[in-house]
């Protein structure tokens, strides 16, 4: 099922007055997007309510609400400095780390309120892992970099270490290409192989939901095109949210986008009703390139 | 034309004039470091040249003789050595986790504010005063007496910034992808610090570490009432002996002996043994500095 | 659970970070409670009143500490005279005019001038600097004011230079561009537009150098003579407050009048210097951010 959804090409439906992605090829998948109507508090992954975000002196998000449904790809798309990057950050509050923020509102996470003062943010983190626009592997080896996560989680065993480390890369279609080296410097990989180790490295801590900040912004198209499979076969057991900056991608790769402006949310919904028939003149403009 | 000509060359000369400013002053800047350069070498040169020829392997391997008329300096060696290994023992683990907090944990606010102030203030405390401090501190309240004890704590506390300094300089060196990179996996703080910040920050910390030990060894202030001997005709033996030491004895044999101009020649020969020994330190640090960076850049 | 730790590892670090207050701190509280029964014995006004520093004479000992801050003040502005100008210069050439390459071949000259010694530098002072002072200046011996300003003008010269270089670095190279722009020289950028916008880091410079000229010890101790009696000028042998500790701590029996004078004169000196290096630091911390 998740391999006929990389033969992409959305064909849009009408069905009862809404307009949703669908692929062709997918009966099945069909099914489950009419199923998944985002209505219900459990089906509803992560809520942001009534969301804003200020650096000491600048307000980078005001008032978004935005519900993302689990185990879906929903693309932030819009013009540079609108706020993806901080949005995307206050999920596993990434953001805390820059001195003198502040924000309102709430980000519920399921179920939970991650800005309550209980939360704990290393277990959020452990939970919604990030991958950032820049490739960062450790100065460690290959094996040793996907091993971090399960380390610093308590897990020592050599052998399950082993075992998550090779899942992990296999996950990340990475295994094939450097199962020999895994004593390697991961410093010594292509762009996009660092990428892809990257996200095996998220995977090997077994998230449920991944970040990406526009993970494919430093790499060739042909790493690209290996980065966008990698998402869509994921997307059938995590919640992922991408920040991109490339339209077409953004159509490939997602079930849902959103578009944000000048630190707004202006328009969330189906990918494919996004982009043929966008409900606000602003994503359209946007869209067809007017602007942005 | 006619008037436009005179104001052309007006320019000219003004261009010529200012051109020829420029040079002379320039040549100016660049002659007061020939000055700081000659000054320099003029110190080494006289040092090195009358020092030299007093160097031999019982110079460096016997105790003063004679009233410290003939022999060597080993015991004075020996003591900066002791010493100086104190001090490092002292000034290393406080600098560096100074560091960590300095530029890890409270990267803003008013402590960190407050921290750096006394740091900086704290380079520019007189040694003569830690010297007092050391003797109020370590030598009485604390009961160490005079000893390599006292003098080596009194030197680490006071080269702790440049330790603090250099660490600093070491940890900021680490690319803030790795720190982001580990607490986004779910990294707690320390555990993102003892695995991804510290291993590459290393070699850059030895820099510091040796820049401290080399200030530490040229030192004379601080242990001249903390444990510095006149003359000791045994070498120390335990923490709580006094010591000699190699800018301690260059300060007798130049000042305080009964034969100055006799011992003279044994004086050259300890301030050659003194520079010849913190260069070697600065250098290391250098090239330690040197290297690192290289690396740095190849990540 | 590993919150505890975390809470438990961070404040060991704070506590360690505290150190440097909590020494500055220290320094003060047991320099001036040591100086108290001094104080008590003596009179604070006696220490400055006219006179002299004997506290070792027979009949009536004097405490004044007048003539050892004046030498201290003599030594250190005499050192700052040429210490500031060719430090200046320096920080300038090698902030300005100076090349990448050149500069990495000039900077370890302030190094290594920094690395050497105090004590080599006074042993210098002594055997060399001196007979060429008498010499030029027809004097029985060159040991005096002027031998321990060039001394320690050499001591505090790489603070200078490093500090200043740090300050006129920092003036932003927009400022420069738009002065070039306008068709000036780039001596005549660095004379009008450069140097006036790193002033006050070039103050805080100096300053800091006759933070350093103040403290110093060993130099002084070794090429100034030392002399008690009022200096008038600088071919006279001065004593230095810091050259007073050091002579005469290692011989006062502890706990005697004299013995807690000395820890005053202790406390004078740090606090000379700490408000010195303060006022330096704020002017330069204040430079920074304005820049
Ligand atoms: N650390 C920061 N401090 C202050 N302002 C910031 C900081 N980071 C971002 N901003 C500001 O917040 C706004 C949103 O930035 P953000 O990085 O979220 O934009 P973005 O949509 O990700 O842009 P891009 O597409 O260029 O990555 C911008 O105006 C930016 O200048
Ligand atoms: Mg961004």
């Amino acid at each position: 099922m998740t391999k006929s959804k990389l033969e992409k090409n959305p064909v849009l439906t009408e069905s009862k007055g809404k307009l949703i992605s669908l692929n062709a090829l997918n009966e099945s998948r069909q099914h489950e997007y009419t199923q998944k109507e985002i209505k219900t508090e459990k089906e509803v992954k992560v809520k942001v309510n009534d969301f804003s975000f200020y650096y000491s002196s600048k307000q980078a998000l005001q008032n978004v609400n935005m519900d993302i449904a689990p185990n879906e790809v929903t693309a932030l798309i819009g013009p540079s400095g609108c706020g993806k990057t901080t949005f995307l950050r206050t999920i596993n509050r990434m953001n805390d780390l820059i001195p003198g923020t502040r924000l309102e509102g709430e980000v519920i996470v399921s179920g939970q309120n991650i800005y309550h003062p209980a939360v704990d943010v290393v277990e959020l983190r452990r939970k919604v892992g990030l991958v950032f626009q820049q490739p960062n592997p450790f100065p460690k080896s290959i094996y040793e970099n996907v091993a971090y996560g399960p380390k610093i989680h308590g897990k020592k065993k050599r052998t399950l270490l082993d075992e998550i480390v090779e899942e992990s890369l296999q996950q990340a279609a990475l295994w094939d290409e450097v199962k020999d080296r895994l004593k390697d410097s991961a410093l010594s990989l292509s762009g996009g192989q660092q990428q892809r180790l990257c996200i095996a490295r998220v995977l090997a801590v077994r998230p449920e939901i991944i970040l990406m900040d526009e993970p494919t912004s430093a790499l060739d198209p042909v790493a690209t095109q290996r980065i966008e499979d990698l998402i869509r076969k994921l997307s059938s057991g995590y919640t992922i949210i991408i920040v991109t900056h490339n339209m077409q991608q953004a159509a490939r790769i997602s079930d849902f986008t959103a578009f944000f402006l000048l630190g707004e949310l202006v328009e969330c919904g189906k990918t494919a009703q996004i982009f043929t028939k966008p409900k606000d003149t602003r994503t359209e403009e946007y869209i067809t390139g007017r602007f942005g | 034309m006619k008037i436009l000509n005179p104001d052309l060359k007006k320019t000219n000369t003004e261009q010529v004039h200012r051109n020829w400013t420029q040079t002379a002053a320039f040549l100016c800047l660049r002659l007061s470091l020939i000055v700081v350069f000659l000054i320099l070498m003029v110190i080494l040169y006289d040092i090195t040249k009358k020092g030299i020829g007093v160097i031999s392997w019982l110079f460096l391997t016997e105790a003063p003789r004679t009233g410290m008329t003939e022999g060597g300096i080993f015991p004075a060696i020996v003591g900066t050595f002791y010493v100086t290994l104190i001090a490092t023992l002292v000034a290393v683990p406080l600098g560096i986790i100074t560091a960590i907090y300095l530029n890890e944990y409270a990267l803003q606010g008013r402590l960190n504010r407050l921290i750096r102030i006394s740091l900086r203030n704290m380079a520019g405390v007189p040694s003569i005063v830690f010297g007092l401090f050391g003797v109020a501190l370590f030598v009485q309240r604390m009961g160490f007496r005079p000893s390599l004890l006292a003098a080596g704590m009194t030197l680490g506390l006071l080269t702790l910034p440049v330790t603090v300094t250099a660490a600093e300089e070491a940890l900021k060196a680490v690319p803030k992808s790795y720190r982001e990179g580990g607490l986004a996996l779910g990294a707690t703080k320390w555990q993102m610090v003892k695995s991804l910040v510290l291993p590459p920050a290393v070699p850059g910390m030895l820099t510091g570490v040796i820049l401290g030990l080399s200030r530490a060894a040229g030192e004379t202030a601080p242990i001249l009432f903390t444990g510095a001997a006149f003359f000791l005709p045994y070498l120390p033996d335990s923490p709580f002996s006094q010591f000699m030491a190699l800018p301690y004895h260059l300060f007798i044999l130049a000042t305080q002996h009964h034969d100055i101009s006799g011992v003279r020649p044994l004086a050259y020969g300890t301030a050659f043994v003194l520079l010849v020994l913190v260069f070697m330190l600065n250098l290391s640090a250098v090239l330690l500095r040197y290297r690192y960076r290289k690396q740095i850049k190849q990540f | 659970m590993h919150n505890f730790k975390e809470n438990a590892i961070k404040y060991f670090f704070m506590a360690n970070g505290m150190l440097s207050i909590i020494i500055l701190l220290g320094i003060f509280y047991l320099l001036l409670s040591r100086s108290l029964p001094a104080l008590q014995n003596v009179g604070l006004t006696n220490f400055f009143a006219p006179g002299y520093w004997n506290p070792t004479a027979y009949t009536t000992p004097q405490y004044s500490i007048l003539n050892l801050i004046k030498g201290t003040f003599m030594v250190g502005a005499g050192s700052l005279i040429f210490a500031v100008p060719l430090g200046v210069a320096c920080a300038t050439y090698l902030a300005e005019v100076a090349g990448a390459r050149e500069r990495e071949v000039l900077k370890p000259i302030i190094e290594i001038l920094a690395g050497i010694p105090s004590v080599v530098l006074g042993f210098f002072g002594l055997v060399v600097v001196a007979p060429v002072i008498a010499e030029l200046f027809g004097l029985n011996s060159g040991i005096n004011a002027l031998n321990g300003s060039i001394l320690v003008g050499i001591m505090a010269l790489p603070t200078i230079v490093s500090l200043a270089e740090d300050a006129i670095s920092a003036v932003p190279q927009s400022y420069r561009h738009a002065s070039l722009a306008l068709g000036a020289t780039k001596w005549q950028t660095i004379l009008r537009i450069t140097l006036p916008a790193a002033l006050s880091g070039i103050i805080a410079a100096s300053m800091l150098g006759m933070g350093r000229a103040v403290g110093e010890t060993m130099t002084v101790l070794m090429a100034t003579g030392n002399a008690l009696a009022k200096p008038s000028s600088f071919f006279d042998s001065v004593r230095t407050l810091s050259a007073n500790i050091a002579i005469e701590m290692g011989e006062v029996p502890v706990g005697s009048v004299h013995y807690h004078s000395l820890f005053f004169v202790g406390f004078v000196l740090f606090m000379i210097t700490f408000i010195i290096n303060l006022l330096a630091d704020v002017i330069f911390q204040r430079y920074r951010e304005e820049i």
